[in-house]
């Protein structure tokens, strides 16, 4: 039997089974780290109609199947979200997020939280090398680029992201080359935290519902 | 990137109007994808109808389409192509539309830059839905109590006293304006009466067609605030002076408090650049120079002694991009290029001084009594020619009609003034290299030759520094704010008696508005960014103003002059909106015709002559004859029309014709 709590290393074995009908690819964010559902779900969508008796996978049936994961997985994900709010990772702005996700929108947080990090990364990568460069004196340019990632960062709720970038405008703002050095350091350090959790947030969310979706033709 | 999305059916308007502020439009502008994306998205869950882009640009390019699409505006304050406060001030300028800025930046200086650009509020990034729920009240604001604002922005203006010391005005007045809409909406409805209720009836009606302040209305509009005097101009009267059709009391009432908060910020940033100049030099004529930038004050210096009007012209080259600037800066926003002839102003003024009639720059009468007319940005080729003639009639006929519409013809009929016209030629041609610049050196050189004894060759000198000075100052006021001092500094300027003595006079007078003309000077320079010598012009014009002050003008009535003249013009910049170049040269001409009345034409010209325009007076020498020919020739070139090119104008409008001193048109 499968852990379900190792999500990492699980790999689910889609391909005799039924999927919900709707679309798991709206579940899915881009990340890094793909995860393996989704190969299944492109071949289960279109081998297997909805309705059509699936034949019981040979480890037997997958717990999630039962619909039973569903509810574990609502509980890992608040837990989780409990530990970043508690951290300062996240704050009150990502539940609003969460709040403005509905019907007409519904992958409103992984798109948002898509588009922050493609430029996030983009700020970074500009910030590094303006800092690299030994005769950098651009101060102001590097105001503009921390202006962007604070704003965005507070529209996304990433507090901690936020903090270190308002220390960073600081140092900035002085012409504090060193102090600017450091705080980039801590910067890109909060961030890769935050993708981290993140995407283990969407991942459980992904699996939840994938989990609560199941649950649905079982009713048949 | 434009993503459009409705909220109500095919109806909208209908839609929208019942069940306000359900459905109200907003545009959201922001370069930031992420904070686009929420705002729009929180916007949406409002129930309002959002569009989105994240060019600055592109913006503008859908207000300008059309302008009734849209109720609110939400700008970022940072924006890679253009800044957001700039747009700010466009879209309140061309549409009248609320503005909210938007920014991650709690600066309070930045803050207070968006309330006296006229940003209806400020939030803070991360935007709450909370805060968005609220905006619609800025768009009910703005729609009803505009004739009732208006009559409260008239007395608030006069107490402020749009002249020179408006410098606290800009907070000042947002906060008056302010107080004044509160008290509006809690009072009953003003005498206006009928248009007020039209205007409750549909508080949230969207039907309200947006007037668009072109280049030609914001002209008449000027020269009706001119005639009636920024203290007493009424939307009422204005709209009878104005005679356009479909025009409501109501729009001439909001565009008239736009435009004195526009002249106010003028005069605060005219008192940067009178410092500026200050610190430059200390000689008169460069002073002069600076003040007359802006086309006004570039008359008043001229108008002085012949010396002085040399130093005026000197210092008027860079004013002759001013008087581009106010023309096109302060009447029309898109009139960017017109501030840089006003650069050419300067040189024109100069060159009028020393009697040609070429006006760009306020004819200051060589004569003394050149009330030339100060046309900024004209073409300082036809001042510098008319200097070069030293003529008496110092009037710059020739006003850019293109650009200037603050063109101020500068009757440069001292015979004195140097020609440090022509050195003041010399140095705006350094610092812009604009054409105009070198025209109005090259005129200048004329007019030194022509121009008389008096510190001519000071002035030469002085333009230079003042010159330069402008040139550096504009950079700083680029992104100032209005330039309404400027016009108004300009304004005083070109009230310089044509003699002499006068002309010392308006220096003194001009170093209050100096103040304004800084003001304008950076209102225009804000609006002709892309033109360097429309920072020159503006700094001119600032240094005119100042030069001007430093002048003392021991010529009593050209004081009273001088007053009258600061007082319109004072008047005239009381007004934000931009006005339009033609209004200057329109009452440029009234002016003219008086000054051959050879009365105190322009303290009652100065009022009609909103943009650079400033009739001398009449010159006690016998340049006067002159004078008032120029000036008529003057008049009759100012109201050439304008074209606001933001990127040709400094061109087109250095290329005036060698306007030969003699023949003042």
């Amino acid at each position: 039997m499968m852990s379900l709590h190792d999500n990492r290393r699980w790999k689910p074995r889609l391909l005799e089974c039924e999927i919900p009908a709707s679309n798991p690819k709206s579940l899915q964010i881009s990340k890094p780290k793909k995860v393996n559902l989704r190969p299944h779900f492109l071949l289960l969508k279109f081998a297997f109609l909805p309705g059509f008796k699936y034949p019981v996978a040979k480890t037997g049936l997958p717990l999630w199947m039962l619909g039973l994961d569903a509810d574990r997985l609502r509980a890992d994900l608040n837990r989780l979200l409990a530990f970043l709010f508690h951290q300062g990772i996240l704050d009150e702005q990502y539940l609003q997020l969460q709040q403005l996700q509905d019907e007409s929108s519904p992958n409103f947080v992984s798109e948002v939280v898509n588009i922050y990090f493609h430029e996030s990364e983009k700020l970074l990568r500009n910030l590094r090398s303006l800092l690299m460069d030994r005769d950098f004196s651009d101060y102001d340019k590097m105001g503009i680029h921390l202006n962007q990632f604070i704003g965005s960062s507070s529209s996304i709720g990433a507090k901690r992201v936020r903090n270190v970038c308002v220390a960073f405008r600081a140092a900035s703002d002085q012409n504090n080359r060193a102090g600017c050095l450091r705080a980039l350091e801590l910067l890109e350090h909060e961030y890769c935290i935050l993708k981290n959790k993140l995407h283990e947030l969407f991942q459980i969310e992904q699996q939840r519902l994938l989990a609560a979706g199941v649950r649905y033709p079982m009713l048949n | 990137m434009t993503m459009e999305e409705k909220m109500g059916g095919s109806n909208r308007e209908d839609e929208a109007m019942d069940r306000f502020p359900v459905g109200m439009r907003v545009l959201a502008v922001d370069d930031d994808p992420i904070c686009l994306k929420v705002l729009g998205t929180l916007l949406l869950k409002c129930q309002y109808q959002v569009t989105t882009t994240n060019q600055a640009i592109s913006a503008l390019k859908m207000l300008r389409e059309n302008r009734n699409r849209y109720d609110l505006v939400i700008s970022d304050v940072n924006m890679p192509d253009m800044d957001g406060f700039k747009l700010l001030e466009l879209v309140g300028l061309e549409m009248d539309l609320p503005v909210i800025m938007l920014s991650a930046h709690s600066d309070t200086k930045l803050v207070m830059k968006g309330i006296t650009h006229g940003a209806c509020d400020y939030l803070l990034k991360p935007v709450r839905i909370e805060e968005l729920k609220n905006i619609w009240q800025h768009v009910v604001r703005r729609k009803k109590p505009d004739s009732k604002d208006q009559v409260n922005a008239l007395n608030q203006d006069k107490a402020s006293g749009g002249i020179g010391e408006a410098v606290q005005t800009s907070t000042s007045c947002s906060d008056q304006k302010f107080n004044k809409k509160r008290k509006d909406q809690n009072e009953d409805e003003e005498d206006d009466g009928e248009d007020n209720e039209h205007e409750n009836d549909d508080p949230s009606t969207q039907k309200k067609p947006r007037v668009v302040w072109s280049v030609e209305l914001h002209r008449k509009f000027v020269a009706a605030v001119n005639h009636l005097g920024l203290d007493k101009a009424v939307p009422k009267k204005i709209l009878d002076l104005m005679n356009v059709e479909g025009l409501t009391r109501e729009n001439v009432a909001s565009h008239l408090q736009k435009y004195r908060l526009y002249l106010k910020r003028l005069s605060s940033v005219a008192t940067q650049q009178a410092n500026m100049v200050a610190a430059l030099g200390g000689k008169d004529p460069s002073y002069l120079r600076m003040g007359s930038l802006d086309g006004f004050g570039d008359f008043r210096t001229l108008t002085g002694s012949g010396r002085l009007s040399s130093a005026s012209l000197s210092s008027y080259q860079p004013s002759g991009m001013f008087g581009r600037l106010n023309s096109s800066a302060a009447l029309n926003l898109r009139g960017i290029s017109s501030g840089v002839i006003q650069q050419g102003h300067p040189q024109t003024l100069s060159n009028s001084i020393n009697g040609r009639g070429k006006i760009q720059p306020v004819g200051l009468p060589a004569n003394q009594n050149q009330n030339g007319t100060l046309f900024q940005g004209i073409p300082t080729s036809i001042e510098l020619n008319q200097l070069s003639q030293n003529k008496s009639a110092n009037h710059f006929g020739e006003l850019n009609p293109v650009n200037n519409p603050n063109v101020f013809g500068v009757a440069t009929n001292f015979p004195d003034a140097r020609m440090t016209v022509g050195s003041s030629s010399s140095s705006l041609s350094t610092p812009s290299g604009s054409p105009l610049l070198l025209q109005a050196n090259t005129q200048q050189a004329q007019h030194s030759g022509a121009i008389g004894n008096q510190s001519s060759l000071g002035v030469a000198s002085l333009n230079q520094e003042s010159f330069d000075m402008g040139v550096h100052g504009f950079s700083n006021f680029v992104d100032n704010g209005r330039c309404h001092e400027n016009w108004q500094n300009t304004v005083q300027l070109s009230s310089f008696p044509s003699n002499s003595l006068s002309t010392c006079e308006a220096f003194s007078h001009e170093q209050l508005h100096t103040n304004n003309l800084q003001e304008s000077i950076s209102w225009r320079s804000s609006h002709l960014s892309d033109n360097p010598i429309d920072l020159s012009a503006s700094m001119a014009n600032a240094g005119l103003e100042d030069s001007r002050g430093d002048m003392q003008c021991q010529i009593s009535p050209s004081n009273n002059v001088i007053h009258n003249i600061d007082y319109a013009a004072k008047q005239q910049w009381g007004e934000n909106s931009s006005c339009a170049g033609a209004d200057s040269l329109v009452s440029g001409a009234p002016y003219v015709q008086h000054l051959e009345a050879g009365k105190l034409a322009f303290n009652t010209k100065l009022r009609s002559n909103e943009d650079f325009l400033f009739e001398q007076r009449k010159p006690q020498n016998e340049f006067s004859q002159n004078n008032f020919e120029t000036l008529d020739i003057i008049s009759s070139s100012m109201i050439k029309p304008e074209q606001y090119n933001e990127t040709g104008m400094m061109e087109g409008e250095l290329g005036y014709d060698a306007f030969p001193l003699g023949s003042c048109i």
